[in-house]
């Protein structure tokens, strides 16, 4: 396909002349020193693009910022769902069944009943309140003490309160545990307080749904802003980029410092998304201990952690990378030396 | 070096700036390329850097047929090729030195090595105080031989250049008409396209003449 050194065309007997060190037809650059001076390079350009954005603050903060904000909505959102399901797996283990005794089951046979089913192994564990104590916390905690006081009997059962085995319990394991507590003989009703737990966990899936597809919008406006920024700047710098392709840059080399400025640009609006979610998190933090405290919870809010900041900053990054690269690559071809 | 086979260039619309053109330039020549405005010049100059390509016809660049070069391969065969422009093409974002240095950056040279040539490059022109200045600054003979420096500065075994001495006074464009001798000098084959007759005629140098696409006249050895 392509011609090679050896195919030489009419040639005269002129030899050629050369000087030491003047005229060759390849540079004499050795792979190596070629490979090094590639990384040389993309180290020199990846500074200089850093270095021009920084040195106008003004133009690269608005850019970063819209994409930082753009970023931080599905971000902030997400982290709020977690924090949610956090809360929720707290209440998850609460997946608890109450079994309400029959009239006539003493306490004494109660407590018998409750040892008995805390052997089993799909049971954690079993609280026994019976009749009376049951009576004395709802007189403390309702105020209804003298109504209470006038009624000639206790109209409350004794109660055991069974937490299923294994911290997770889903729905099925419980519904079975449940459905062969309600057949014991003492038992009078059993509850199972699951459904609010599972509409829990619905809502939680439509948020996440939310947000994750709004991470995608907001992901598809992200590439938009940069990649129409990295087309200004390619108007700005087209006489560069007629020189270099004249002098024989690659389209690789003249493609290099935009991707390099797409992923700057990215990469600030990543930071700039996780400083916003810190930010909310502090303003957030004073309520929600408060909050928790009413609750006598220990509950904290929880960042995005290591990994996903992490996760964050090269998604953002590479978002900018691609945004520049989309645009590049169509813009360049119609930059020719003429 | 270069070799034009029955070359015609026809531009969209009809114009046609090369009209069957064969001529041929050994290695080590230093030829000069004459002809009105619009006698196919820089058409001529812009098939050998290969930012066109001919209609019909073949155009060799040692040894290299540039019609079955893919598009690829057209920065690689442009390292090869140093070119002055008329209007210089420097950057004026950026200091002498780094204007000079593009080449060699591109083809990946090392830091160390960069600045070694671009030295010895500027030197040869005489502008080795000037690295730091940006070339917005010096003067149309000085902006023309930083163009020059750059267009050596990857030694490349061809140079051509398109009016190099078309903003310059008599006595700058003699200078710089010595400048591309001395490189002739030491091995590198040179193309100048030029209608400054009356210089052209003081150097003993070989005349292609274009009227209309095609060569005026026998060539003159």
């Amino acid at each position: 396909m392509s011609a090679t050194p050896t195919r030489r065309q009419p040639k005269r007997s002129l030899a050629p002349v050369r000087e030491p060190g003047a005229g060759a037809s390849i540079s004499p650059v050795q792979l190596k020193d070629r490979w090094r001076g590639y990384w040389a390079n993309q180290k020199v350009v990846a500074r200089q693009t850093l270095l021009r954005l920084v040195a106008q603050p003004a133009s690269s903060m608005m850019t970063v910022l819209v994409i930082g904000i753009a970023l931080a909505l599905p971000v902030v959102m997400l982290v709020s769902l977690s924090n949610i399901e956090q809360l929720g797996r707290g209440w998850d283990g609460a997946a608890r069944i109450s079994l309400f005794l029959k009239r006539d089951v003493s306490d004494d046979n109660a407590r018998g009943l409750a040892d008995r089913l805390e052997q089993r192994k799909d049971i954690a564990a079993v609280q026994f309140t019976s009749a009376s104590e049951a009576l004395d916390e709802f007189r403390q905690l309702s105020g209804y003490g003298e109504v209470l006081d006038s009624l000639e009997s206790n109209p409350l059962p004794g109660v055991l309160v069974v937490t299923p085995a294994g911290g997770d319990v889903d729905a099925d394991t419980s519904r079975t545990l449940f459905d062969e507590l309600s057949m014991l003989p003492d038992v009078d009703q059993a509850k199972l307080d699951l459904e609010w737990v599972q509409r829990l966990h619905a809502m939680m899936d439509i948020g996440k749904r939310i947000s994750l597809s709004l991470g995608f919008l907001l992901s598809l406006g992200v590439l938009l802003v940069i990649g129409n920024t990295i087309k200004l700047a390619i108007e700005a710098r087209r006489d560069e980029i007629v020189v270099v392709k004249l002098v024989g840059g690659t389209d690789a080399f003249v493609r290099r410092p935009f991707l390099y400025t797409g992923f700057w640009y990215g990469l600030g609006g990543g930071i700039t998304a996780w400083l916003i979610l810190q930010f909310s998190m502090l303003l957030l933090a004073g309520p929600v201990s408060m909050l928790s405290g009413l609750y006598e919870s220990e509950y904290s809010l929880t960042g995005l952690g290591f990994g996903n900041t992490l996760m964050l900053w090269l998604t953002s990054g590479f978002l900018g990378w691609m945004g520049a690269w989309l645009v590049v690559r169509r813009q360049l071809k119609s930059i020719e030396p003429r | 070096m270069i070799q034009f086979d029955d070359v015609s260039k026809r531009y969209e619309g009809g114009h046609t700036a090369l009209n069957h053109l064969s001529f041929q330039i050994e290695r080590n020549e230093m030829v000069f390329l004459t002809g009105h405005s619009g006698a196919g010049k820089s058409t001529l100059l812009k098939l050998i850097m290969m930012m066109e390509r001919p209609t019909s016809g073949q155009v060799f660049v040692d040894g290299k047929n540039l019609n079955r070069l893919p598009a690829r391969k057209i920065p690689e065969h442009r390292r090869g090729v140093g070119v002055v422009f008329q209007n210089h093409q420097l950057l004026f974002d950026r200091s002498v030195f780094d204007n000079v240095a593009l080449p060699l950056i591109i083809a990946g040279f090392q830091p160390r090595d960069v600045g070694r040539r671009v030295r010895a490059a500027l030197d040869k022109v005489g502008l080795l105080d000037k690295e730091k200045k940006n070339p917005i600054t010096l003067s149309g003979g000085e902006q023309q031989r930083v163009g020059i420096a750059r267009a050596v500065v990857n030694k490349p075994a061809l140079l051509l250049a398109d009016e190099p001495t078309g903003n310059l006074d008599p006595e700058l464009s003699a200078e710089i008409m010595h400048l591309f001798e001395q490189f002739n000098q030491v091995g590198v084959t040179i193309l100048i396209a030029s209608h400054d007759l009356s210089l052209i005629a003081r150097l003993p140098h070989r005349l292609i003449s274009l009227k209309a696409g095609q060569l005026l006249r026998p060539e003159v050895a």
